[in-house]
């Protein structure tokens, strides 16, 4: 059953391939690398449409109705996007055996959006050794943007967990100068990395401004000595570093305790659904957060005139899914960069020139995107988004307030 | 050699009156399968991509983990839900050797035998006195804590955290005109077959017999004299021997570690490989393997919203078509093949 299958793929393949050739003879300017022909581009891509993380798997759905819907306006440039995606069950060993099958056996052009910290850490060398571009990584992990040159084909795209933390820095310097902050964070690579840019970007005085911190490990029951430990150092500024279950705890603790510091939650835990309806929405009331996508099921969107082409899109494409799930205009957003890296490459569809225009977005923006938030690369800096706005919780959903935020200085 | 291993409790008395000319044939259809099982396996590597023959590397690791797990379920009798902490011990005894000591992959493999060896026997004491389900309860909660324990920030020096480490795949010797993936695949071969032989003789053994009869009758087993606590604690050891070789091979092929390869789902995967080639089999380990490797892809194959439904179902179908997994299915075509 198995060589039967692999036989069949190897004559479509050299179909594909003979198809190439032909064109590449006939048309001499095009330029063409594996996975792209006059007819056609092929994109990979990996989820965890099972296993802990499938609820990220709506992200893939999202993306394969995108290029479903440019297929059916006629494709980019005249080609139509073959987007194969790939489940991992979010196992590393796993995500590295479907790399492999997409760059090898059905030989696409690059792998686009493929999910998570720990699968992404397990392919990042095999890709980079094949010269295959990683694009645009769906992970806040730092590590796959800051170092262009030794990972010169892995590329973030969401605003990383270190920008986060600088973005919240800037924050505060400007609106609470004289706070004492405590810092509650998950102990392991993503509660450090958004630490490390919040302290970053306080500077010399992250020493001093810093009065209180205390690290959690995912497998605690609660956090409520943590929280009971901030409040006894004194501290005015509650910076909330914490995955969703712990959030909730948080907030909920918080106001047993009758504790009022300044309360920032990072954006991993802004799900009003997930965080503030266990956490009691009364309790939530004032929680200061981030954000760069807008909210598709936030009342104050529905007129948003720039917003038409993405519930046109849903009510088409995607009709069933949930409206309030933020991953819906995450996967529109990230897809629509994808499409214009595609676009500036025009009739050089090749690795290297796809990496070299991801790297030379200027001032692209996503309907999805806050206004005023634009995507921008160089060679030298592969941090795809890097502003947020600050927004506070009403209660209901998020205001956004105050001008939009960015984060200039790179660790 | 099938034949014999598959009827271990068969009485030994019936077994020599008729045996001669059934255990004759018995042996060459074996010998006639082995050698085209050996001629299939090394012919692999010639025939299909490097991406393909990864995937039967990855196979073969499989296959010896699974033939560590049936050395402790098939022939001692005893449960194990916690094989993946010994896979990811020795897959972290080997990354940790290659990434922080420089050590050569090669001597990785029996660092992490020995690694896993100690841990399974020393893990195998307590659990005696755990019979059935009760062990396997314990060995869960092995599972369990595994991926947790090798986040821990004492260990994170040589574990890396939840980060993992990442180590750079070994190059074939210069003088042979292999690939890297074609070479680990030989390399690999060559490791699984070695442990087959050796434990197809410690099946045949004295000592097999001995944890045959602990799992058959461990009363009877006790009263002919054998020392119940000693030969359970090392079918413990060996088996986390075998799956800490097959951990350490793992992590070689896929260049990478990190916590959360290793959770329950790859106990599970071992436990449901075992039981689809055939508990107490030993060459069901390679089914077992396949299995584990290639029917999770065919079901994502079929539909990707349903995969685990599709697995379900499958395995299901497997299971009822052939109840005793591969061994009884071998079972029965040789018998009618006989008759």
């Amino acid at each position: 059953m198995l060589s039967h299958k692999i036989s069949r793929r190897g004559v479509a393949l050299g179909i594909v391939a003979a198809g190439t050739f032909a064109a590449s003879a006939a048309m001499a300017q095009k330029k063409y690398g594996s996975g792209a022909t006059d007819t056609e581009i092929k994109l990979g891509n990996i989820m965890p449409y099972s296993g802990p993380a499938s609820a990220y798997g709506i992200i893939g759905q999202v993306e394969a109705a995108y290029f479903k819907m440019i297929n059916d306006q006629g494709g980019i440039n005249g080609r139509k996007i073959n987007f194969i995606s790939y489940d991992d069950g979010y196992s590393p060993p796993k995500a590295v055996e479907q790399a492999r099958k997409l760059v090898e056996s059905d030989e696409v052009l690059f792998i686009f959006n493929p999910l998570g910290t720990p699968t992404n850490s397990a392919t990042m060398k095999y890709m980079n050794a094949k010269k295959v571009p990683q694009l645009f990584v769906a992970t806040g992990a730092t590590k796959f943007s800051e170092d262009p040159k030794t990972n010169h084909w892995t590329m973030g795209w969401q605003p990383s967990y270190q920008t986060e933390g600088h973005i919240y820095a800037k924050y505060i310097l400007t609106n609470h100068p004289n706070a004492k902050i405590g810092v509650l964070y998950q102990n392991d690579d993503y509660g450090k990395d958004v630490y490390k840019g919040l302290k970053d970007g306080l500077g010399d005085k992250a020493k001093t401004m810093i009065v209180a911190d205390a690290p959690y490990e995912v497998s605690d029951p609660t956090i409520d000595s943590q929280i009971l430990k901030l409040k006894a150092s004194g501290v005015d500024l509650f910076m909330d570093i914490t995955t969703p279950k712990f959030a909730a705890q948080a907030i909920t603790k918080v106001a047993e305790i009758g504790w009022k510091p300044t309360h920032i939650l990072n954006n991993v835990s802004a799900s009003v659904g997930s965080v503030f309806k266990p956490a009691g929405l009364e309790n939530g009331i004032g929680v200061l957060s981030t954000g760069y996508l807008k909210d598709p099921s936030d009342p104050k969107t529905k007129d948003d005139p720039t917003l038409k082409d993405f519930f046109a899109f849903l009510d088409k494409y995607m009709p069933d899914a949930d409206r309030s799930n933020l991953n819906l205009a995450y996967g529109y957003g990230v897809t629509q960069t994808v499409v214009q890296v595609l676009k500036q490459c025009g009739d050089e569809l090749t690795r290297e020139n796809v990496m070299k225009q991801a790297a030379n977005l200027k001032n692209f923006r996503s309907a999805v995107f806050l206004e005023g938030i634009t995507a921008n690369t160089t060679p030298n800096d592969y941090f795809v988004l890097e502003q947020l706005q600050m927004m506070k919780f009403t209660g209901q959903s998020w205001d956004f307030f105050g001008p939009i935020l960015s984060s200039e200085a790179k660790s | 050699m099938a034949e014999t291993t598959l009827a271990p409790t068969a009485g030994e008395a019936v077994a020599t009156a008729e045996m001669p000319r059934s255990l004759r044939r018995g042996g060459r259809i074996a010998l006639i399968s082995g050698i085209v099982f050996l001629v299939v396996a090394i012919s692999i590597p010639l025939f299909f991509r490097n991406f393909v023959v990864f995937q039967f590397t990855q196979m073969l690791v499989y296959a010896i983990a699974i033939l560590g797990l049936n050395l402790l379920t098939g022939i001692n009798g005893q449960f194990s839900l916690g094989h993946s902490a010994f896979y990811a011990l020795g897959a972290y005894t080997a990354a940790i050797l290659m990434d922080q000591y420089s050590v050569n992959y090669i001597w990785t493999l029996p660092a992490a035998g020995v690694v896993c060896f100690i841990a399974g026997f020393l893990f195998g004491l307590p659990a005696l006195r755990l019979e059935g389900i009760y062990l396997a309860l314990a060995t869960f909660a092995l599972a369990i804590a595994t991926p947790q324990i090798l986040k821990l920030s004492p260990l994170e020096h040589w574990t890396g955290g939840v980060q993992g480490i990442v180590i750079v795949k070994p190059d074939p010797p210069s003088w042979l005109p292999l690939n890297q993936d074609q070479w680990l695949y030989y390399f690999t071969l060559a490791v699984a077959l070695i442990l087959y032989i050796l434990a197809r003789n410690l099946v045949k053994s004295r000592t097999g017999r001995a944890l045959m009869a602990i799992r058959d009758n461990p009363i009877a087993a006790r009263s002919m004299g054998i020392n119940l606590s000693l030969y359970k604690s090392l079918a413990f050891g060996t088996s986390a021997l075998y799956t800490g070789i097959a951990g350490a091979l793992g992590a070689i092929i896929v260049q990478f570690v990190a916590p959360d390869s290793f959770t329950l789902v790859l106990s599970i995967a071992f436990l449901v490989g075992l039981v689809v080639g055939g508990v107490g089999w030993l060459p069901g380990a390679i089914f077992g393997g396949a299995f584990v490797l290639f029917v999770p892809n065919i079901a994502e194959g079929v539909s990707k919203g349903l995969s685990g439904a599709v697995y379900g179902v499958i395995l299901i179908l497997l299971i009822y078509l052939m109840p005793t997994g591969a061994a009884g299915f071998v079972r029965a075509v040789l018998s009618r093949f006989k008759a």
